[in-house]
């Protein structure tokens, strides 16, 4: 009873990896806006002059991260949900559970997915940055990619709890787009983390990118990044999946 | 002809928010056959059959398929049944093609998808994307994605909605075919022509329970008035007398015409009844009335339901 069961869920990621180059939109927010948003601020010649209230970094070194945290942000808020939420309410996963394809099976291709896609764009956004406007590569890979990965998770799984509290799509929409500017926000899209008054840090930090950030800050920078930020984001990060797990809906 | 039971549900009961849509149902279909369930919306039809795809869990009763239980036995039942659900769609942008091989891929002994693509008309339209086809085509897609896997049960609801007449043809043809290949179908309609052209026995539900549970002959002939008799007479006749034929279930007139329902036992007695009164009958007619007629009639309100009836002669 066993033989094609392996096969079908990487069957199902190689169809919904097809179905996903189908969506320009979301791969142009996705893997390419972020590193648009780098390159229109590095053309901004006061920010790429080192500042002494930056301890001698840039604006522009400032706003990698961002932009990565950018990238992790919309697809897994913007982008994931609503796929998800639109599979449910067409009746797509509830006739999938009358074949032997898993509806979860769809669902994981997607969050897997638009995970990796979120990630091939960080990549690219840390490439352009080194390539284009001189920003050094994270000082320490491993931290740098150890938040990069707890990030993700994060922005995954909240957008996977939007999708399972919210019974429409438009609704979905409204929710994931509310969510969406406090968190971009937090992340440091307007103003890095690392550039607020240090009150305003100690709330931000709290948030998952706003921990994310100071996270990847620290690790671009070389040193370690903070457990207390990492721990942040990997609570957030389990119950926020928890959360979606409990409240999903499938139909 | 098998005889071996593959669906069993017996006193299936389900309700939402504390009103019965499903109270009771029993039936049996045997390996091989096409069964149908007929009745007017809300009858429990579309109920009954998720509860046999296992999409839904019975509040009560028994349901099983080749003796899985289907919401327990998920992996069991999505390999021997096929479904086509009444409503539901793909992913948008996915193309016909695309579907067709995914579906087949995830079986172990799939139907050539190519083949049935052709047999339902979808061989033109391969490449194109779920959301540019029309209803009929997306109907005849989803037909061929329950056939894909080369069920042992095929899960029909609404078969043909969106269908034209000639595609409902080809397509009431392709489930003849597939119940001579052996395999059983459960069909849902709506339509008493598809249900007289493809069922071999027929449930009957009203109100969700089984109002009759017969052949398609069968159930026109327990219908109460199964012959409809039209003429015109040459001069009016007494409607006291016509309402004493015996069995006589309802005159009117229609048209012009004088229109009596009953049975043989009625033709009979008018006939005497005109000719006592020296009366000429212009154009006389006398029709079976099809499963129409007699569906209305089972589904009436006057119509008791036999549920118990039913379940004895199934029994």
């Amino acid at each position: 009873m066993t033989t094609p069961t392996v096969s079908v869920p990487l069957a199902v990621l190689k169809s919904e990896a097809r179905l996903l180059r189908r969506e320009p939109a979301s791969i142009f927010w996705i893997a390419v806006f972020p590193t648009l948003l780098l390159v229109v601020l590095g053309l901004i010649p006061a920010f790429r002059d080192p500042s002494p209230a930056l301890g001698g970094r840039r604006t522009i070194d400032l706003y990698v991260p961002v932009s990565v945290l950018l990238a992790l942000i919309i697809s897994g808020l913007q982008a994931m949900p609503q796929v998800i939420s639109a599979y449910r309410e067409r009746g797509i996963l509830r006739r999938m559970a009358t074949t032997p394809i898993r509806p979860a099976a769809l669902l994981t291709a997607q969050i897997a997915l638009h995970g990796a896609v979120a990630l091939g764009s960080a990549a690219l956004v840390v490439a352009v940055g080194r390539i284009a406007f001189d920003v050094p590569l994270p000082g320490r890979p491993l931290g740098y990619l150890l938040a990069l990965a707890l990030a993700a998770l994060a922005a995954l799984a909240l957008g996977s709890t939007i999708a399972a509290l919210t019974r429409t799509t438009r609704i979905c929409a409204a929710v994931s787009s509310v969510v969406f500017f406090p968190t971009m926000f937090t992340a440091g899209v307007w103003l890095p983390v690392q550039q607020m008054p240090a009150l305003l840090q100690r709330v931000v930090e709290v948030a998952p990118f706003g921990a994310a950030a100071q996270a990847l800050s620290r690790a671009s920078a070389g040193d370690w990044p903070g457990w207390m930020h990492l721990g942040v984001l990997a609570a957030w990060a389990i119950v926020l999946l928890g959360a979606a797990a409990r409240w999903f809906r499938w139909e | 002809m098998p005889n071996t039971a593959i669906i069993e549900v017996h006193d299936l009961r389900k309700s939402y928010r504390g009103r019965a849509v499903v109270d009771g149902v029993s039936f049996t279909v045997r390996e091989g056959e096409i069964f149908g369930l007929l009745g007017p919306n809300g009858a429990g039809k579309t109920t009954t059959v998720e509860c046999v795809e296992g999409l839904r869990r019975p509040d009560g009763g028994r349901v099983r398929v080749a003796g899985f239980d289907p919401h327990t036995d998920r992996e069991a039942i999505t390999r021997l049944l096929g479904a086509q659900l009444q409503e539901s769609e793909l992913q948008p942008k996915i193309t016909v093609r695309e579907a067709l091989e995914l579906h087949s891929l995830c079986h172990r002994r799939p139907a050539d998808w190519r083949t049935l693509a052709e047999r339902l008309g979808l061989d033109g339209h391969l490449d194109q994307r779920f959301a540019k086809l029309s209803g009929g085509q997306k109907q005849r897609l989803f037909i061929a994605l329950a056939l894909v896997g080369n069920p042992r049960v095929v899960v029909l609801d609404e078969l043909t909605t969106g269908l034209d007449p000639r595609a409902r043809q080809d397509t009431w043809r392709l489930i003849e075919d597939v119940r001579d290949s052996g395999v059983t179908v459960l069909l849902v309609t709506h339509l008493m022509a598809e249900a007289q052209r493809l069922c071999d026995r027929i449930a009957v539900l009203r109100d969700g329970r089984i109002a009759a549970l017969d052949t398609p002959s069968g159930l026109v002939a327990r219908s109460s008035a199964n012959t409809e008799i039209s003429l015109t007479p040459s001069r009016p006749l007494d409607p006291r007398e016509l309402a004493a034929l015996p069995a006589v279930a309802a005159v009117r007139q229609r048209e012009g015409r004088l229109v009596i329902n009953g049975t043989d036992e009625t033709v009979d007695a008018l006939v005497g009844l005109l000719a006592r009164n020296g009366v000429t009958a212009d154009r006389l007619r006398v029709t079976d009335v099809g499963l129409d007629d007699a569906f209305l009639d089972l589904t009436g309100d006057d119509a008791p339901a036999v549920p118990d009836r039913t379940t004895a002669t199934e029994a």
